[in-house]
């Protein structure tokens, strides 16, 4: 009863629909592969754009340009050198993972196994929200709320008690009292990764096979016991996947981090000295600098060396969390 | 003797048994008591943000600010018309349309490409690969990139540059959300479609799409929500404008440029738009990722 038996006219149409549908395959195959490309060249273009725009200041410091601690825009006198910023940056990011890990720790272990029912979702959705807000937000609060704080109850005890600690009481010495300072700016850091990190922890704690953990329970491991015997050991790899991804969304934050370190290109002594990153020097600097310039080009090159090191430690996350990609 | 050694043992042991388990249960104890107040420090910065925002932002927040385009400060002088964000909250909403319409098709275009066409082809897995790295990677540097591409050889700060930063960062996230939704189709129901003789393209196209509706649109919002704040690539894209300004070939105002530069601007009644601005900012941003979440949660 079909058509062709019916209607032998029928066959060449039919065929004819289906080299339709043949061509619309190929098209949107291509489509699809052609927007895929787009994506490999963004990147690659990024690379480029950087690694070129910055090769003038690569080629006038030579190898020097990483290891220098000088940044003296004024014309005439223009010298510039990456140090600083990257050690801001590192430092900076550093510390708020320091600050961050424990307590998202403390928000994946609650969410996962203290929580009862009905307060789960809720909680875990506040957490996620705080990842929502904007970072110039983070920025703004930063400025006005957590930095007079920091200078006045933090900064100052620190250093009246922990200056005194030999060796490493310099650290917390208060050399500057604008408050804003690589501690501060860490601070506002590890409120930003916050949500990431515990979000990645409670998702591959609620990973770990229930059997496991009544098994141990089985043997009388109190709560935590469970959770440091079992549950760590079992996604420690995808916990510090998470933790990356924490560290390289920290170190290319830009506006929360320029409005609360206090942008000053010389080496801090102490963690409540003002410094600066990367982002932020491009951010203060690159609308002012010349099309062109040797400062324009230095800003180009900083900014491949911090798109290198985030490569690096994002690449890295992604490795780590690859079992809980594919699963 | 010997017995009464026995029982000592017993004793001994007994009271070494119960000395541990009380200090397992402390510790166990004091574990839960820091956890918890690890979640009561993350909710009171969530809460310090925002009453923050509430208390400084809804006192500036009034019809001035919404219908006036930037102004200098007044000095506190009362007799000065006070200045506000319309040309930021105009440049904004081109901002952001614009991107999503252009970083739309091509997020979705991808995640079909990954989801139906590439599950593990060589090609595929960079693509994914790049498009993660795109998702996290910062946005200071995709603003350098279309400098160099764009603002350089048109000569100026441009509205069309900062939309095109801003669709790079689209992007990756229609594109992450698009394939997670696409793999949770079942696969038979791709083999009814094509069973049905349909192409290919036809069955994704009308049915996958349809089926993953829901959470594709949310990966959109998600994308809307994340380019409504995003300060850092305009500032060297389109920069900022302080009058109305709908020309794409010129620099353009948004919200996030507005804020940064009245916020430091020293004078207290600009801080106090920029804190109107920055509850604007917020509260859009937190309303469509509750909406997103709400949709999705619906579909599951």
């Amino acid at each position: 009863m079909s058509d062709i038996a019916t209607n032998p006219g029928a066959m060449p149409v039919a065929r004819a629909r289906r080299t339709a549908g043949a061509f619309g395959d190929t098209l949107f195959e291509w489509l699809c592969k052609g927007a895929g490309l787009i994506v490999l060249l963004t990147l690659g273009g990024i690379i480029l754009t950087l690694f070129v725009a910055g090769l003038p200041a690569f080629q006038h410091f030579g190898l020097g340009f990483i290891f220098s601690t000088n940044w003296d825009p004024v014309e005439g006198r223009e010298e510039f050198g990456a140090f600083i910023s990257i050690f801001g940056t590192v430092v900076s990011s550093v510390l708020a993972i320091i600050f961050a890990v424990p307590v998202a720790f403390g928000i994946a272990y609650f969410l996962t196994e203290l929580a009862p029912m009905w307060l789960r979702r809720p909680v875990g959705t506040a957490i996620e929200l705080l990842a929502a807000i904007p970072s110039i937000i983070f920025g703004m609060w930063g400025l006005f709320v957590l930095v007079p704080f920091v200078q006045m109850n933090i900064q100052l005890a620190f250093g009246e008690y922990l200056a005194a600690i030999p060796l490493v009481g310099f650290l917390f010495e208060s050399n500057s009292f604008a408050g804003t300072s690589l501690f501060s700016a860490a601070l506002v850091l590890a409120i930003m990764i916050l949500p990431f990190i515990a979000a990645t922890m409670r998702d591959v704690f609620e990973q770990v096979p229930p059997v496991y953990k009544e098994s141990a329970y089985g043997l009388g491991a109190t709560r935590w016991e469970v959770v440091r015997g079992v549950v760590i050991p079992y996604t420690r790899t995808s916990v510090v996947g998470g933790i990356m991804l924490g560290l390289g969304r920290a170190l290319g934050e830009t506006m929360a981090v320029t409005f609360v370190i206090g942008n000053a290109n010389r080496m801090p002594q102490s963690i409540f000295d003002p410094s600066t990153t990367i982002a932020s020097v491009i951010a203060m600097e690159f609308p002012e600098s010349l099309a062109g310039s040797l400062q324009q080009s230095a800003l180009f090159a900083i900014g491949f060396l911090l798109f290198f090191i985030s490569f690096v430690v994002l690449a890295t996350s992604r490795w780590l969390l690859r079992s809980r990609l594919k699963g | 003797m010997s017995v009464t050694t026995l029982q000592q043992f017993a004793a001994r042991d007994a009271g070494a048994a119960r000395a541990l388990g009380r200090r397992r249960s402390l510790i166990d104890r004091l574990v839960t008591a820091l956890c918890l107040l690890a979640t009561v420090v993350g909710l009171f910065f969530l809460a310090s943000i925002l009453a923050t925002l509430l208390w400084r932002g809804l006192g500036a927040l009034d019809w001035t600010v919404l219908s006036n385009e930037f102004r200098p400060t007044t000095y506190g002088d009362d007799t000065l018309q006070k200045g506000g964000l319309l040309h930021a909250i105009i440049g904004s909403l081109i901002h952001v349309g614009l991107a999503t319409l252009i970083g739309t098709p091509v997020g979705l275009l991808v995640g079909t490409y990954l989801a139906e066409y590439a599950r593990n082809s060589a090609f595929g897995n960079a693509v994914r690969f790049v498009s993660d790295i795109l998702l996290s990677a910062p946005s200071i540097l995709i603003g350098l990139f279309i400098y160099q591409l764009v603002v350089l050889p048109m000569g100026g700060f441009s509205g069309f540059a900062g939309v095109l930063a801003l669709a790079i960062i689209v992007v990756p996230v229609v594109v992450r959300t698009t394939e997670d939704m696409l793999q949770l189709i079942p696969n038979t129901l791709r083999e009814a479609v094509i069973a049905l003789g349909a192409p290919k393209w036809r069955m994704i196209v009308l049915v996958c799409y349809k089926a993953a509706l829901s959470g594709i649109v949310t990966g959109v919002l998600l994308a809307v929500a994340r380019i409504a704040g995003e300060t850092a690539p305009l500032l060297l894209t389109s920069f900022g404008n302080n009058v109305i300004s709908t020309d794409l070939g010129s620099a353009m105002a948004s919200l996030p440029i507005a804020i940064y530069q009245q916020a430091n601007s020293g004078f207290p009644d600009l801080i106090a738009i920029a804190w109107a601005g920055a509850l604007l900012v917020t509260l859009g941003v937190l309303a469509i990722n509750i909406v997103a979440r709400l949709l999705l949660r619906r579909k599951s």
